[in-house]
């Protein structure tokens, strides 16, 4: 096994999936030549040719659109939005076209393409490179949205999605690309899309939560862990649709639950959390689900106090959950 | 003149680390605002710090080649002027407001979650009794879970003579799971609807009503010649027996004509005296005990409580009372006498106001007019409410009582 960062997890299962298959291509804006603005696709071009590692205009809607078209003949397209914020001109194109193609054309077209885009903030790239906009497709069936939170699930997960018969949004965070590393298994490891993962077994409170954020609670949970508090991290991984299931497990272990994202607070697939515990958790609640999210502010602010202020990070996290397991 | 300490700055979107390539100034060296001080190399770009302040470079904290995350110390610098000690008087004092927030009262003590409520009910658990680790006093789910798992730690004996205030809690589930525990060869018999309305009874009136306790001696010698002489013909033209208890009821039901304070039962914050008379009396088969109630005693002939006295006793014996049969009373009257006893305290039938227990009667010497004489006597018993009724009034009635009972002949008492 070789230590790897998440985004050479990342590099890697594209590199393994193209050799693997060749109708899986990758395409989007500097992906090619550049190998990608955060290095993503990195040696791909050399590698596999420029008939396969396509640089495309900057025009997001044409890179969904393609990639719908080629998908639906059976090619297994990986395009990359450089960054999520840029996602929204290829809204009408995944919601409408991708999202809805084997529901409308009953089981006879299918559209296996995979999106990758790196989304969240904390470094600096103020309102047009710092955004989380999972929530925006959140409540679209016929998408699945995944967002990895360590590198050997980013590479197992996006291998996973790039051999799924359905469209796959794949939202990397951009601060974990360098920040995150650990050792990912050389072999050809599939993560489950749908499924959950308890990152840590505790007994005092539950913590849900996806992305970046997991590593955040991890480290509160490793300092809490000293003083006796002992946290259940849950990550979702896959966060539409959700693993109910493990949702209820998770919530009903300790019935103290904290859920944490890095988006804003009002409308975040929190809710949609916070609604599975209600509904089915009841009588197991020891406390008020209490969430962590960011501001309801239209954007991440560049100054750096206030930049601070609006994400999540370990101390706050950990506040957040010594106050749940002294409640 | 203070020594700042510069550290590793972002230096991109993504990255986290850089590595020191070259330095671009020495230890000592006096530097002004924005002069490059090193190169870095991170995997995105290469680039070069500039100074953030003028001064004199003091320390190195990182070697060329050496990779810094960002966030950490790189050099020292000393500058004039204020430094970022502000910044940590800031954060200190934020710490201090964080701290003052987490000092709560005792206000949440009494606060159950729905997991808590669902434990304690489900376990048995009185949650008064409980003392809680969360915030302000609070019973947790894990406070519950420890006490649930050190109590199925006990020895099951020990569970069963745990008082645990078992007698207030309404759920019955775990008195049943006490009561099961019978031995090999134990019978059970179903508790029925009207021995059940029995026990509740019982119970409610021993634990409520503060019992009071007199006793009268009467001399029933003139009752007993009197119904010995006529009790042969009554079997004969009626078919049931002409009982001692029917003379009694009677003389009971006069008496609280004239004393109506003991007709009464009690309801909260009022005491409500009854116009009807309708006496509850005892009567047992082999098993129970029932209490039915012989309605208007006052209206009726000796003969009429005898017949409803025989009916009542015949439904006892086969178990067809109804709970219509067991209502309405005002006033019990108890014959003990029949078991042969001579004493006894009865308990009152809740919410009435006393319970008058005639014993046995029994041929005993007495001194009338200093000389020994043998007489049929009996005791009379009465325990009262005290909340209802004081002594006077009570001891007036059972001498009503006793002067009826010893003044009955044909030509008080007429049988029809």
């Amino acid at each position: 096994m070789a230590v790897l960062s998440y985004i050479q997890a990342i590099t890697k299962a594209l590199a393994e999936e193209m050799k693997r298959d060749e109708k899986v291509f990758v395409l989007g804006e500097d992906v090619g030549v550049r190998g990608g603005v955060f290095r993503a696709t990195n040696g791909l071009y050399e590698q596999f040719g420029e008939e396969r590692v396509i640089d495309t205009p900057l025009a997001e809607s044409a890179i969904a659109g393609v990639g719908i078209g080629a998908a639906m003949y059976g090619m297994r397209p990986v395009a990359e939005m450089q960054f999520a914020d840029f996602i929204l001109p290829a809204v009408n194109q995944i919601i409408s076209e991708a999202a809805k193609m084997r529901y409308r054309s009953n089981n006879d077209w299918t559209c296996p393409i995979t999106i990758r885009a790196p989304y969240g903030g904390g470094v600096h790239g103020a309102l047009y490179h710092s955004q989380s906009i999972e929530a925006v497709f959140a409540n679209q069936p016929g998408l699945k949205i995944v967002m990895p939170a360590t590198p050997r699930d980013a590479k197992g997960l996006l291998k996973s999605a790039i051999r799924d018969p359905d469209p796959v949004l794949f939202f990397e965070h951009k601060r974990a690309y360098r920040m995150l590393k650990e050792e990912v298994p050389e072999t050809d490891e599939l993560i489950p899309i749908g499924e959950a993962d308890v990152k840590r077994e505790g007994s005092d409170i539950t913590v849900i939560t996806y992305g970046l954020c997991v590593h955040f609670a991890l480290e509160a949970a490793n300092n809490l862990a000293e003083e006796g508090i002992d946290a259940h991290i849950l990550d979702l991984r896959t966060i539409y649709p959700l693993d109910q299931d493990a949702i209820i497990k998770a919530a009903s272990k300790t019935g103290k639950v904290l859920l944490i994202t890095e988006d804003n607070k009002e409308g975040s697939i929190l809710g949609e959390v916070a609604a599975i515990i209600s509904e089915h958790c009841l009588f197991d609640l020891d406390a008020p689900i209490q969430r962590i999210a960011g501001p309801d502010v239209p954007a991440m602010p560049y100054a750096p106090p206030l930049e601070k202020e609006f994400m999540v990070n370990k101390d706050k996290i950990e506040q957040a959950m010594r106050s749940l397991a002294e409640f | 003149m203070t020594v700042e300490k510069i550290v590793m700055p972002q230096l991109g979107e993504s990255v986290i680390e850089g590595t020191i390539s070259t330095w671009l100034v020495e230890i000592g060296d006096k530097v002004e605002k924005y002069q490059p001080i090193a190169e870095v190399m991170t995997d995105k770009v290469n680039t070069e710090i500039p100074a953030y302040h003028t001064g004199e470079i003091t320390a190195f904290h990182a070697e060329e080649g050496e990779t810094v995350a960002v966030g950490e110390a790189i050099y020292s610098i000393e500058v004039d002027g204020k430094g970022t000690k502000e910044q940590q008087n800031v954060e200190a004092n934020s710490k201090q407001e964080d701290q003052k927030e987490t000092i709560d009262s005792q206000s949440m003590k009494t606060r159950y979650s729905p997991a808590v409520m669902r434990l304690a009910q489900e376990h048995q658990i009185n949650l008064s009794e409980v003392n809680g680790s969360g915030r302000g006093g609070r019973i947790t789910r894990k406070d519950i879970e420890k006490l649930i798992s050190e109590e199925s730690q006990k020895p099951k004996d020990e569970l069963l003579t745990t008082p645990a205030s078992e007698n207030k809690s309404t759920n019955t589930e775990q008195k049943k799971k006490a009561f099961t525990q019978s031995l090999p060869g134990d019978r059970e018999i179903p508790v029925t609807g009207i021995r059940k309305a029995v026990a509740t009874n019982m119970v409610r009136a021993t634990t409520e009503i503060p019992h009071a306790w007199m006793m009268i001696e009467v001399d029933v010698t003139n009752l007993v010649n009197y119904r010995n002489a006529e009790k042969d013909h009554f079997k004969n033209n009626e078919g049931y027996n002409l009982s001692y208890f029917a003379f009694f009821l009677n003389a009971v039901a006069k008496a609280l004509k004239k004393f109506p304070q003991l007709n009464s039962s009690w309801a909260g914050n009022k005491i409500i005296q009854h116009k009807e008379i309708n006496l509850s009396i005892a009567v047992g088969n082999e098993q129970e005990l029932f209490v039915p109630v012989l309605r208007n005693v006052d209206e009726k002939s000796i003969k009429g409580i005898a017949k409803e006295v025989h009916i009542l006793a015949n439904k006892a014996r086969n178990g067809n009372l109804t709970q219509e049969d067991m209502s309405g009373g005002t006033f019990t009257v108890n014959n003990t006498g029949t078991f042969g006893s001579v004493q006894s305290m009865g308990v009152i039938n809740y919410p009435q106001a006393a319970i008058l227990q005639v014993e046995s009667i029994v041929k005993r010497p007495v001194i009338i007019n200093d000389m020994f004489a043998a007489r049929d006597m009996v005791n009379l018993c009465l325990s009262l409410d005290h909340r209802i009724l004081d002594g006077v009034i009570c001891g007036k009635f059972m001498s009503h009582v006793k002067e009826i009972l010893e003044n009955i002949s044909g030509d008080t008492t007429p049988i029809y």
